[in-house]
């Protein structure tokens, strides 16, 4: 069996959200988009806008679980080199922030492109194991040369201006630009996930002989998969070094790719909304945790256990199920 | 006294080069206990890190606290880990066999960061010394090197485990009822034998030798929370280039890359950090398989 046939079961895969449940998912929707567009009236606009960030890496970490069933334990590599080509580029070489973006996703979806190369070439937890490794190599080459300014990390970024007109030193106007980016990235993978390429992404992660006996090549499938969601991880992260004016070793641990891994898990893998609801729950814990005695790791991989054993479907996927179960 | 070689003063070269050895001896027992346990239950025992700094800490403890030496830690050490992993095994793993894969190194992943964070809270980051038995303490002038007797006797005891786990599972009637279970597990409960005791046990057996390197590993480097974190990672490269497929090559894998990352230290020390993820790619464009697996 898969991964997936537990996360999604049958006839509640984004399928039938997008076939059967379509004007009930679009009004929660249209709630969401409401909640977050007067959500910094109420909550800290810098713990919704971490929320927003970790909220696309997971989202496009999940394209790659979810949808094309490729366990990537190496998306920390994309994030955090991204946000450091980002953060430099911004401060040392003067761009703007957007131009810093592109940037810091061009050189994620790069490593996206030769990772994606190597490790496609082994399955299930070779992959997952490769990828880790990869990963590893970038932390200690982010730890090396001297840009990265090694534990101290690249300090006080400029904000900057968006396009020369938006000024993002104001809280709510980088907000809502980390709100668009997020929309931009969710649109990406929704759009994505529902085209004649996701259909295909889906075949292999269901039984790849048979794709490949279909005629279609997986490997440039599952590769395109990889660079994609290599690139909007790297959007992510280059996001995360404009909003926290900061790009340091913690984003390219593994512990980070863990951390997204668990955001997903959480949440539920190959939903399209769990890996928000995902990591917006890690997000908010570790909020909460910080302020507290309790260890935070432990709980983490509390949590990690838990949710293996117990609740594989993470949350969307359990209430996709049950809902599921009560129309049919 | 000999001139120089490539350049390279011998000393510094066979010093890097017992060094490389060093690492090698416990690249080859943390990835040959990966290699016993995923043969048999099929995890990627994400812990095995975690288990292996228990096993220094559990030897520091029971210096510090019961006032018990190298040498019953060497058997006891191994035992208690082993006993951990026992109850992971029973309690959590056994869940999980009839899942993907992938839901044991997750499971593992989510222990090894409760482990690890549980120590460090308790003991905090710093290093504890842990002094070498005195038996072991001075060395040997070789005549081209200095060996100290401590770092000798790691290189011939991980030797030993090595060659012994071989024998063990290769020449004994356990080994090959644990070699028929690996095969087809249905078959071999159907004859009679208790596959998931067995199983535990190898998970055990497994983990304890992770808990020996662990003890092994006590007196050269320091015994702190976050020794095995990244030295997992690297084991989990080792055990893609050796392949998981034979026992021998992974620990013929294992020194072998701890030689190659001690000569990267002499000649571009910059790269030592990462050339074993280097040649994991190489090899991985060449061989998908590993040097010594077989592809399924």
């Amino acid at each position: 069996m898969t991964l997936h046939s537990h996360s999604a079961p049958a006839g509640a895969g984004p399928a039938s959200v997008q076939a059967g449940g379509l004007p009930l998912a679009r009004i929660g929707g249209v709630v969401a988009l409401a909640v977050l567009v007067v959500a910094p009236f109420i909550l800290y606009p810098v713990f919704l806008m971490k929320v927003l960030c970790f909220a696309l890496f997971a989202c496009a970490f999940n394209l790659l679980i979810g949808f094309a069933g490729l366990m990537s334990f190496g998306h920390a590599a994309f994030f955090g080199s991204a946000a450091y080509v980002t953060a430099h580029t911004v401060k040392v070489w003067g761009l703007s922030p957007e131009l810093g973006i592109l940037l810091g996703a061009l050189c994620a979806a790069g490593f996206g492109l030769i990772f994606g190369a190597i490790a496609i070439r082994r399955q299930g937890i070779y992959f997952a194991m490769i990828t880790l490794a990869l990963s590893q190599m970038v932390f200690f080459i982010a730890l090396q040369v001297p840009f990265t300014h090694g534990e101290d990390g690249i300090q006080a970024v400029p904000r900057g201006t968006l396009f020369g007109l938006f000024d993002l030193s104001q809280p709510l106007t980088m907000y809502y630009t980390v709100l668009a980016i997020f929309l931009f990235g969710f649109a990406v993978i929704w759009r994505t996930v529902h085209s004649p390429f996701g259909q295909v992404l889906k075949a292999i992660r269901e039984n790849e002989p048979r794709a490949i006996s279909l005629g279609y090549r997986t490997e440039r499938y599952k590769l395109m998969a990889f660079v994609l969601s290599a690139a909007l991880t790297g959007v992510a992260g280059g996001t995360k070094a404009i909003v926290f004016q900061l790009a340091t070793l913690t984003d390219v641990t593994w512990q980070m790719s863990g951390e997204v891994v668990l955001m997903t898990l959480l949440g539920g893998m190959g939903t399209l909304t769990g890996p928000v609801v995902g990591a917006a729950l890690v997000v908010t814990l570790e909020n909460y945790l910080a302020a507290t005695n309790l260890p935070v790791p432990v709980v983490i991989g509390a949590i990690f256990v838990i949710c293996v054993l117990l609740f594989r479907r993470g949350i969307a996927g359990e209430i996709l199920a049950r809902f599921g179960k009560g129309r049919s | 006294m000999m001139g120089t070689i490539f350049g390279i003063p011998p000393q510094a070269l066979f010093g890097q080069l017992l060094l490389g050895l060093i690492n090698g001896s416990f690249y080859a027992l943390l990835s040959l206990g990966l290699a016993v346990i995923f043969g048999m239950l099929n995890v990627i025992n994400f812990a095995h890190g975690a288990l292996y700094m228990m096993g220094a800490f559990v030897s520091w403890l029971l210096l510090t606290q019961l006032g018990i030496g190298y040498w019953w830690s060497l058997l006891l050490a191994p035992v208690i880990v082993g006993l951990f992993g026992v109850l992971l095994e029973k309690t959590l793993l056994a869940r999980l066999y009839k899942l993907d894969h992938l839901y044991g190194l997750l499971l593992t992943f989510g222990v090894a960061l409760m482990v690890e964070g549980a120590f460090r809270h308790q003991y905090g980051v710093s290093g504890q010394p842990y002094p070498i038995p005195e038996a072991l303490r001075g060395g040997q002038n070789l005549g081209f090197m200095f060996l100290p007797n401590y770092r000798g006797w790691v290189v011939v005891a991980s030797l030993v485990m090595c060659l012994g786990t071989w024998m063990a599972i290769e020449r004994t009637k356990l080994g090959a009822y644990l070699r028929a279970a690996t095969e087809n597990p249905v078959l071999v409960q159907a004859f009679g034998i208790n596959v998931p005791r067995m199983v535990t046990l190898t998970y055990a057996f497994g983990v304890a030798l992770a808990g020996l390197a662990g003890v092994l590993a006590a007196p050269i480097y320091q015994v702190s929370p976050l020794m095995g974190t990244n030295l997992i990672i690297v084991v989990f490269a080792v055990v893609v280039i050796g392949g998981m497929g034979s026992i021998l090559g992974a620990v013929v894998t294992g020194y072998g890359l701890g030689l190659l990352e001690g000569l990267t230290k002499v000649f571009y020390p910059e790269a030592s950090n990462i050339v074993v993820f280097v040649i994991m790619a190489v090899v991985l464009m060449i061989k998908p398989a590993g040097l010594f697996g077989r592809e399924k």
